[in-house]
């Protein structure tokens, strides 16, 4: 394995028709480290997550993960090569039960350790372990986040990919969601967070990106963010 | 009740319990990429040939005997009709994936006659027929009258309940399964879960057409013969239980398959049988003006 990023953008642009909705986007991340990307609404960090699954695709640059370039590659190669995403709108399954919806995060990796890592997730969550036999559809808004990083979780990710995981939550279930990655970052995964909450975001980051309307605008490390007057009155209330 | 009733009920039966396991196939493509596979028919049509195929194969062998016949003819039919499946849908379907809604189902209507005039340039537009494998029945009093029951009849019945029990539990206990229902679900959301959603709908195809070919294998012990238009028919038929029970959902595909099958036999015993395909045309149209969404279908929701 080469010692660069385990991610890196390169120049990529990505279209939606006419909309230019990613320009000339170049970031990494490197093995180990906590990255957070922030910025207001529409301004294109969601098509950034969706873009490493191709989906919608770069129309130029390059998406290099260990090295290689995958902007050309199926979703489903990206997923069994060790990312996984818990996406914008949590899209669970809605008429699978909790159970089978961890079951899908399984994939990759087989079922090996589905029965370990599935009580793992209900100590990380036991709201879903209460509601294991139910219907994702019928589960609250909040339980459905849940669910969705869970899910994402059960592939053991070398790279976890997260928009918006605090989403809907109660402040509590937030505070808890981020100890609960504040852990993961310590046993050496790898995440890339996408938040609103840039607040608890950078807290937790070891580095960040701010995005203006498709270009990356501003990075830096969380608390350089943090402490940086433009960041404070755009993303933080400023306080 | 008199005998009739309790006969016709017999034959609805087992005709309906074939309708549900035809239906099958095209509740669970139009489940997975919204379109109503109309080759679907042909599929059965082309196993009731494989059938026949397989039991003359069997006979020139020299076996004769019936669960030997009955078990080599079932896996040949079911093994063959569903790589016919996967074929088609590589095929005619598969390059089609991301066009207007429109193009597959003309592909599926060019596949349907591609597979009628194959079928009929390589085996003969004349009727064909299969000799009687299973004679004998039960005779069941009813008070001086009774009913009737073949063997082939039982046979039917049992081979239709265990091949969809069979699919039940493959759809709702394995892996496979689980994949089948992430991808229709969400097939963007299996694909980023890495799921190759091209490979699941190839299985679903393959399926579909399994579960045909089992149709074609009972249908035809039942009636002995067929001809290269027998899929327009029954499919349509099939159709009709899918959309009566509900597209897209597999209880409700059996279930269309038997009230349909029970339905129609009733209207042959009652009225007429002459009638009894109008009689099923015309519920298909009474369906789809009153409960498009049929019995345990969900009212249509425009996916994202
Ligand atoms: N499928 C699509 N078709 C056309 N335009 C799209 C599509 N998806 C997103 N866009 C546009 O691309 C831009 C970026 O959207 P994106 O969802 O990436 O923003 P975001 O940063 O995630 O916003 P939010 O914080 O609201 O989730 C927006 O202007 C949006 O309108
Ligand atoms: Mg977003």
């Amino acid at each position: 394995m080469s010692a660069g990023p385990l991610m890196e953008f390169k120049n990529v642009d990505v279209f939606y028709g006419q909309i230019h909705a990613l320009k000339r986007v170049s970031l990494h991340i490197d093995e180990g480290e906590t990255v957070s990307l922030i910025g207001a609404n529409g301004a294109g960090k969601s098509t950034l997550l969706m873009s490493i699954f191709g989906q919608p695709r770069a129309a130029s640059g390059q998406i290099l993960y260990r090295g290689a370039d995958i902007s050309k590659k199926s979703a489903h190669y990206v997923a069994s090569n060790g990312i996984a995403q818990s996406p914008e709108g949590r899209r669970v399954f809605p008429d699978m039960t909790v159970e089978e919806n961890l079951l899908m995060g399984t994939i990759p990796i087989g079922m090996k350790h589905a029965d370990e890592d599935k009580q793992r997730m209900f100590e990380l969550f036991p709201r879903l372990q209460e509601r294991r036999n139910q219907r994702a559809m019928t589960m609250s808004g909040g339980e459905q986040q849940m669910l969705a990083i869970a899910r994402a979780l059960m592939s053991r990710p070398k790279l976890l990919l997260l928009d918006e995981p605090s989403l809907g939550l109660a402040p509590i279930v937030v505070k808890q969601i981020f100890a609960t990655l504040r852990e993961l970052a310590k046993s050496g995964m790898t995440i890339f967070l996408v938040e609103q909450n840039a607040n608890h975001a950078l807290k937790l980051s070891d580095r960040a990106y701010v995005m203006v309307t498709g270009e990356i605008r501003m990075t830096g490390t969380g608390s350089e963010l943090l402490g940086n007057e433009e960041v404070r009155n755009a993303y933080l209330g400023g306080h | 009740m008199d005998a009739i009733f309790w006969q016709q009920m017999v034959n609805g039966l087992t005709l309906g319990a074939v309708y549900g396991l035809i239906a099958i196939g095209y509740t669970m493509v139009y489940g997975i990429i919204g379109m109503i596979n109309f080759a679907h028919g042909e599929v059965y049509m082309v196993s009731a040939y494989l059938a026949a195929i397989a039991i003359a194969l069997l006979g020139f062998f020299g076996i004769h005997s019936f669960p030997l016949v009955i078990l080599g003819t079932l896996i040949f039919t079911i093994v063959v009709t569903g790589v016919y499946g996967f074929a088609i849908e590589r095929i005619a379907y598969k390059p089609l994936r991301n066009s207007t809604r429109l193009a597959p189902l003309i592909s599926a209507i060019g596949m349907s006659l591609i597979l009628q005039n194959y079928v009929q340039l390589s085996q003969g537009a004349r009727q064909q027929g299969i000799p009687t494998l299973l004679e004998g029945s039960l005779r069941l009093h009813i008070g001086d009258d009774f009913v009737q029951l073949t063997y082939t009849k039982v046979f039917i019945l049992v081979a239709a309940v265990l091949g969809m029990l069979a699919l039940t539990f493959i759809i709702q206990k394995t892996r496979l399964g689980r994949m089948c229902r992430a991808t229709q679900q969400d097939r963007k959301m299996a694909q980023i879960l890495g799921i190759n959603t091209d490979r699941v709908i190839s299985y679903v195809f393959i399926i579909g057409a399994a579960m045909a070919g089992l149709a074609g294998v009972l249908i035809t012990l039942n009636y002995g013969t067929f001809d290269f238009y027998a899929g327009f028919i029954i499919g349509i038929k099939a159709f009709t239980a899918a959309v009566l029970g509900g597209i897209g959902s597999l209880p409700g595909a059996m279930l269309g398959g038997l009230i349909l099958g029970i339905a129609e036999a009733q209207f042959s015993g009652m009225v007429n049988t002459d009638y009894k395909d109008v009689f099923s045309f015309s519920l298909l149209v009474l369906i789809l003006i009153f409960r498009p969404q049929g019995l345990l279908g969900r009212p249509q929701v425009t996916k994202v």
